[in-house]
């Protein structure tokens, strides 16, 4: 009897259930997934407004004009609505740039994750890592005054604006995006897969390129994918280095815009809100979100095909 | 048969592979310089080209139609005011998304199709996020060309980066901890605030530091919103004389960022805005550098630190 | 083929080896000899060493910066020291196959991940690679489960199956000694009897090192057995003597279990 009365002085009530404490808990619970909801509700509306303002515009001109007219110039009185000339403008600008950055961004992942020493890597990883920081506007005039004229020695025809020297300049800024990514993926292959290549007598080469990279594909292609959506969705250097006129070529020594440089090109100038000038940014915004997700779900499938497998 | 243990085709061939080794290690260091020396090289050019226009004078004159006389005034304090908008915004929300994703989130397909999600807007080229900004923060919402505009977009761009941060560092976090915190009768979301948080506060600083530093460079975005690129004054100041003292005037206020401001001198033509450009390239690459070195070192110091 | 007593009876001798990573001596003066094609247990508590000792073999310590050899091992009938700083280890591995503790077949196809080491050394004909994979797949005893599926990945396979096919990997080069680093101690029962059978019948083709955490394991399948203590070398001796009377009182506790 005694003990009992202890007890209940210790403990008032039986074990039971906080209705309180629980609503406090549901709350904050809420307040969270409201955050996190908005990741989905930023998507969204980025997708409802290009095709509100796409719809607006796509009501002027037909979607086969947009596709095949071959000039792209709706600031001027005899307007013309193709795409074509800043869909080329992307992709050459996009394959220079690849051509630089896959290839030195493989290489370097490769040699810093299998070859380097401890020192080198632990220096060149942040290092690679300021450099992807640097603005990319700063890139830009880099290409501008820097690059161009430095390919005009070697090119006198080239002129002041031209695709080539944007997509080097490009091609360099991606490197640490797909250096650091294939890298991790290379060293995320577990060390058991190296040494059983090494006690088959295998070089450093033959590991990395027979056993390591086969072992990390997934995450090198998603690499890529990063690469290739960086180029495609780089506005600055273009912007100032590789010129603000439409120009359907496939020639990156001339100079072109691309979707994005156009949208700058647009914005710069005082377009009033609703008029089709106003409008086309967002048909080429949705022409360029359409790109990069090609992209992405094809490199989606590609990883879903392969996954890492160790 | 072939004897495939012949010791000297065996030798041949290791030699041969080995050649193969030692061109791939210079392949690794040639493609190495090359970064490093573009690095070296626009350094280099925006030091020679700006370092003559960095003077007192250049960080507290407005833009002119001078080139000698003009300045960043305008450009670094609409800079500053902006990254406090995206700062303010981005921070809570990136944080509260990172702790229900990696915390909360039941494992079903609509957790699935969020997290899927932030990997997507992590991809989404920057100047989309200025056309969303244009229709509907400017437009729609009615805030004008503003430095509140202009913050949320910036917002929304480094929103997955603090997202992804903050989750690594949660998960970093030993389940003992949590196991230790729920057996002392803590709910749920002590577990997390006393716990939780707190242990990972390095890891999302050093993400929102990298996200910040990505907004002060954004040129595109800010842009497609409209911002001006000759302003002459500044936004009204947050602190007034009178009652109640404080004033978010600013919020709507016109403005122009340091990049814009590059920009601006880049495009055009006289070589005297040039090099105006260049100091304000500078200004931009030493501010970002800071604070990418920064992040990088929280985390050099963390991993020496922190022994789970 | 003139060859001298020793090389009869010894495929390897170890002598005075010792081993250090950075400054932990790991390996105290070990000395001991590998009977050819015969079967050699090291057995220990964990942290003893017998891992690191069967690494010495194929020189997979190299691979990591800070390690150091100090001492012998002579290949015979070479009579050459593997540890010798002039010995290329790659041309150590081509000889000395390993089989790991967890299985690691490489992510390729069955085929691929046997002719690993055959095309590491270049060797590219369709008709050898298919005839030393079939050899090597029979001897590993897997040849009959995998014939049809050749061509699918090696992750689809069983455990055991994987281990058996890392030890087809390993034997299809022709390897003169087998590394075997506790090959049994991620598989199940069932599959870990099939593997130590097949151990037993490579003993006509390969000298086999074999080390085990399990005792039962060394007793059965073993012709020599070495027990390792600290980093150092106890006893070494026949395997039976080993197991009913050892020499050594620390050995003798550590195998009727009064150890520790």
């Amino acid at each position: 009897m005694a003990v009992k009365s202890h007890n209940k002085a210790k403990h008032p009530g039986k074990l039971g259930y906080s209705f309180r404490r629980h609503l406090h808990e549901r709350f904050i619970e809420l307040l969270l997934f409201m955050s996190a909801l908005l990741s989905v509700a930023i998507m969204l509306a980025i997708i409802a407004m290009l095709v509100k303002e796409s719809y607006v515009f796509f009501q002027h001109v037909s979607l086969w004009e947009f596709l095949t007219d071959t000039q792209w110039t709706p600031l001027f009185d005899n307007a013309h609505y193709g795409i074509m000339p800043l869909v080329a403008g992307t992709l050459v600008s996009s394959m220079v740039a690849l051509l630089v950055a896959l290839p030195l961004g493989t290489i370097i992942a490769i040699y810093l994750s299998e070859f380097a020493p401890f020192t080198v890597r632990e220096i060149a990883k942040p290092f690679l890592e300021l450099l992807g920081g640097v603005p990319t506007v700063v890139y830009g005039y880099f290409a501008l005054l820097f690059v161009t004229p430095l390919l005009q020695i070697i090119f006198p025809e080239l002129p002041g604006f031209s695709l080539l020297s944007a997509g080097l300049v490009m091609g360099i800024m991606i490197i640490p995006y797909v250096s650091s990514m294939a890298e991790d993926a290379m060293r995320a292959v577990p060390m058991h897969l190296r040494e059983g290549s090494y006690a088959m007598g295998a070089t450093r080469f033959q590991t990395a390129t027979r056993v390591v990279m086969p072992a990390a594909f997934s995450g090198i292609a998603a690499a890529y994918i990063l690469g290739i959506s960086r180029a495609i969705g780089e506005t600055m250097v273009v912007a100032i280095a590789a010129g603000m006129q439409p120009n359907l070529t496939w020639n990156p020594m001339e100079p072109a815009a691309t979707i994005t440089a156009y949208i700058v090109q647009v914005s710069l100038g005082d377009l009033p809100h609703g008029s089709i000038g106003y409008q086309t940014i967002f048909a080429a915004g949705l022409t360029l979100l359409l790109m990069t997700l090609v992209f992405n779900i094809f490199g989606h499938l590609l990883r879903k095909r392969y996954r890492e497998i160790y | 048969m072939k004897d495939i243990n012949n010791l000297t085709e065996i030798r041949k061939i290791i030699g041969r592979h080995k050649r193969w080794d030692l061109m791939f290690m210079i392949a690794g260091i040639i493609a190495l310089m090359i970064a490093v020396l573009t690095f070296i090289a626009l350094f280099a050019q925006m030091l020679i080209d700006g370092m003559p226009r960095l003077t007192w004078l250049f960080f507290t004159s407005f833009p002119s139609r001078h080139p000698e006389m003009a300045g960043i005034l305008s450009a670094w304090v609409g800079t500053t005011l902006v990254m406090l908008v995206t700062a303010a915004s981005a921070v809570p929300l990136g944080i509260a998304s990172g702790v229900y994703l990696e915390e909360y989130a039941p494992k079903n397909i609509f957790t699935e199709i969020i997290e899927i999600n932030v990997t997507n807007l992590a991809g989404v080229p920057s100047i989309i996020y200025g056309l969303l900004a244009l229709g509907l923060f400017v437009y729609q919402l009615g805030f004008g060309q503003s430095i509140l505009a202009a913050g949320l977009a910036l917002a929304l761009l480094i929103l997955p980066v603090v997202i992804v941060a903050t989750r690594e560092a949660i998960r970093s976090i030993p389940v003992a901890i949590r196991e230790g915190a729920y057996a002392l009768g803590a709910t749920k979301w002590q577990t997390v605030s006393d716990h939780l948080l707190p242990y990972s506060a390095a890891g999302i600083l050093t993400g929102v530091i990298i996200g910040l530093a990505r907004a002060i460079g954004e040129t595109a975005p800010i842009i497609t919103i409209g911002a001006l690129t000759f302003i002459a004054f500044l936004p009204p100041a947050p602190v007034t004389e009178e009652f109640p003292y404080v004033s978010f005037e600013w919020l709507s206020a016109p403005f122009t960022v340091m990049p814009i401001q590059m920009f601006n001198w880049v495009s055009r033509p006289e070589e005297a805005f040039q090099l105006n450009a260049a100091a304000a390239g500078l200004v931009l690459v030493v501010m970002t550098l800071a604070m990418n070195g920064l992040a990088i070192y929280l985390r050099y110091r963390m991993r020496k630190n922190i022994k789970w | 083929m003139e060859t001298n007593s020793e090389s009869i009876q010894y495929k390897s001798e170890v002598k005075d080896l010792s081993f250090y990573y950075d400054t932990f001596n790991a390996l105290k003066n070990v000395n001991m000899v590998l009977h050819d094609k015969k079967i050699t247990a090291l057995i220990g508590p964990s942290g003893c060493g017998k891992s690191t000792f069967l690494r010495c073999f194929n020189r997979m310590h190299d691979l990591y910066p800070g390690n150091r050899y100090d001492g012998e091992i002579m290949l015979y009938p070479d009579d050459v020291n593997i540890l010798a700083e002039n010995v290329d280890p790659i041309e150590v591995r081509m000889r000395i196959s390993m089989v790991f503790q967890k299985p690691n077949p490489f992510p390729k196809s069955i085929y691929e991940n046997v002719a690993y080491g055959l095309r590491v050394r270049g060797v590219k004909q369709r008709a050898i690679l298919d005839e030393r994979i079939e050899t090597a797949l029979r001897n590993a005893a897997l040849w009959d489960e995998v014939k049809d599926r050749l061509h699918e990945l090696a992750f689809n396979l069983s455990g055991g199956q994987q281990q058996r096919l890392c030890i087809a990997r390993a034997l299809a080069t022709d390897p003169e000694i087998l590394l075997f680093d506790e090959p049994t101690s991620a598989l199940d029962p069932i599959a870990t009897a099939s593997i130590e059978e097949l151990i037993a019948d490579l003993k006509s083709k390969v000298t086999i090192l074999i080390v085990t955490h399990n005792m039962q394991q060394a007793a059965r399948v073993s012709d020599y057995t070495a027990y390792m203590y600290l980093g150092e070398l106890i006893e070494f001796d026949v395997t039976d003597t080993i197991f009913i009377k050892p020499k050594n009182k620390q050995t003798e506790d550590y195998i009727t279990g009064r150890f520790g």
